[in-house]
């Protein structure tokens, strides 16, 4: 396979810029309470029903840390390649904000829990590593609503205080498709380890984008501008395609960048400043005085590191050389668990590279029509593999297929059952298939000598008559052969 | 570490406390001077030790992850600077 090569630039009039992007993702821990108090976290709970006194920070209130939180970054730690660091600190990260009662955030300054790892993604142009800076747990906020009045916020605390993994990437990115590889592999690597659920439309997964430009070649960083609290994959791919184009612009006319914090309008397609957050940097990060540093024994990280499931890249590996399958379809088949959990049964029953095929054609064809997720498929494996069965052995072909597909998905029936009472075996007894033919030919005289004097293209005309007659059920093959065979003579 | 006024006016506004403008100097007079006793701890060497979080040998407490608190919307949403059943409500903070 060729590769292509990377190709994403800015062009300006002075020359091509690289545009460099670090992300800060912030994922939401797959936790039952909060990172410091007993209130839950379930989604779509009306609004301040999950606050305790200490989310809503009233005097007096010590917090007290989850023990899963933890383990839940130590194992996500884990899967990222990451070191795990046995000594951590928790600081305060001090701003105010209506939807902040403590007038702080409990986050991780200079001891995160866990340091630097790795991610590697698959790109059409090779395989590239993403470094990982940190990992470090720390409080969600709480929600502000800003169009329920016109001259008031509303403010839901039911988020403030769930526990947040940010994690922090190297200045390793290049182009919005490596950003999009990159979330897309985090969120499958959590979701394989369960510590977060990834769901970007509940907020489960943002990310805080950073975005420089350079000239091409330039061994030092431009400045760079941080767009806050992006929540869709498109929406961090329209906002860096936008920022770069316009650090760009000002860098041609000769302007300079401030470092900022900007924020991506989505109905506007653009980024602006927002002049509030111009201290936003000032945060007096100190360590916490209500919470002890936290200390991970090695037995711990030992036994999480021994449980952890198998992860997408081992898994792709393991796909390749087990069932045969390329790069690019192992690829897709362990991009979530759910659908590598589904291929392994379906291998297991029928043929394995044909069950591939059939799985990212037609299945998510349909799964992407009706939106649903593969775990909520409609067709279940057993049957997706005895239809793959009936293709392989030849009982069908790949057009009948397709149509016993249809009817499963309409009357939930077993492939089986609807081949055999709506007889759409496939003909592949030659005597029968050779008679069929023969009568279509004779009917066709004309054609077959045109077909003779050299219109080859009639041949086409031929299999489209035999189909017609046969109903779709004439093997494809042997249809072939065999007017192959009788237009020579 | 000796500080200005400017620097004495831009901490109290990230404090959001309001400085009399006749204070400030008198205020950055005050804090250079417990700075500068703050700083004598500086001269001494503190390479070789650890920095000291408790004085109790002890370790970060922690909890099971259960649910054991929530559902004190009243008693919380009494706080709010304006009456809602269901949401604290504060003057309009967007930009």
């Amino acid at each position: 396979m060729s590769k292509e090569k990377f190709n994403y630039f800015i062009k300006g009039d002075k020359g091509k810029y690289e545009v460099v992007i670090g992300l800060e993702v912030h994922a939401q821990v797959l936790s039952k309470s909060k990172l410091f108090s007993g209130s839950p976290t379930k989604f779509g709970a009306a609004p301040n029903n999950q606050v305790s006194l200490i989310d809503s920070a009233f005097p007096g209130m010590l917090p007290v840390i989850n023990e899963e939180c933890i383990k839940q970054a130590v194992r996500t730690g884990l899967g990222l390649n990451a070191k795990i660091n046995n000594y951590s600190v928790f600081d305060r990260k001090n701003y105010f904000y209506a939807d902040l009662p403590q007038g702080y955030q409990i986050s991780q300054y200079k001891h995160p829990i866990v340091g630097e790892g790795k991610v590697l993604l698959d790109m059409p142009y090779g395989s590239k590593e993403i470094g990982i800076e940190r990992l470090h747990l720390e409080q969600d906020a709480g929600k502000s609503i800003h169009d329920m009045d016109p001259s008031n916020t509303y403010v839901d605390l039911n988020r403030s205080g769930i526990a947040l993994m940010e994690i922090v990437s190297k200045p390793d990115l290049r182009s919005p498709d490596e950003v999009n590889a990159y979330i897309k592999k985090l969120r499958s690597i959590m979701r394989y380890l369960g510590t977060c659920d990834g769901n970007m439309q509940e907020g489960s997964l943002r990310a805080d984008v950073n975005v420089s430009v350079r000239k091409e070649g330039d061994k030092n960083f431009g400045t760079r501008c941080e767009i806050k609290n992006v929540n869709s994959i498109k929406f961090m791919q329209m906002a860096i395609e936008y920022e770069a184009a316009r650090q760009v612009e000002l860098i041609e006319n000769g302007k300079e960048i401030d470092q900022e914090t900007r924020l991506f309008d989505t109905k506007k397609n653009e980024t602006r400043s927002m002049r509030s957050k111009e201290d936003a940097h000032d945060y007096r990060y100190f360590p916490d005085p209500d919470l002890l540093p936290l200390k991970l024994e090695q037995k711990l990280i030992d036994e999480l590191k021994k449980s952890l499931p198998e992860l997408p890249d081992k898994k792709k590996e393991r796909f390749i050389k087990e069932y045969g399958l390329n790069a690019y379809e192992a690829n897709v088949l362990v991009s979530e668990k759910e659908i590598s959990d589904y291929y392994e049964e379906v291998a297991k029953l029928s043929d394995k590279k044909l069950a591939a095929t059939w799985m990212m054609g037609d299945l998510f064809a349909m799964l992407n029509d009706k939106g649903l997720d593969i775990s909520k498929s409609p067709i279940s494996a057993k049957h997706f593999a005895e239809l793959v069965q009936s293709i392989k052995s030849g009982e069908i072909s790949g057009r009948i297929a397709k149509e016993v597909f249809e009817i499963m998905l309409e009357t939930g029936d077993n492939p089986k059952k609807i081949i055999e009472s709506k007889g759409l075996k496939q003909q592949s007894d030659p005597k029968k298939l050779e008679k069929m033919i023969s009568e279509i030919l004779s009917k066709n005289k004309d054609k077959v000598v045109q077909y003779k004097s050299g219109k080859d293209k009639l041949f086409g005309f031929f299999v489209g008559q035999v189909m017609k007659s046969s109903g779709g059920k004439a093997n494809p093959q042997l249809t072939n052969e065999i007017l192959k065979k009788l237009l020579k003579g | 570490m000796s500080l200005d006024k400017e620097k004495i006016k831009h901490v109290a506004k990230l404090a959001r406390i309001s400085v009399d403008e006749a204070k400030v100097d008198s205020l950055t007079k005050d804090l250079n001077s417990i700075f500068k006793f703050i700083e004598q701890l500086n001269e001494l060497n503190t390479e070789k030790v650890e920095p000291l979080t408790s004085i109790l040998n002890q370790s970060l407490r922690s909890r099971k992850d259960e649910i054991s608190d929530g559902k004190i919307r009243e008693k919380i949403l009494k706080n709010s600077p304006k009456e809602n059943e269901e949401f604290f409500v504060v003057p309009k903070v967007v930009e």
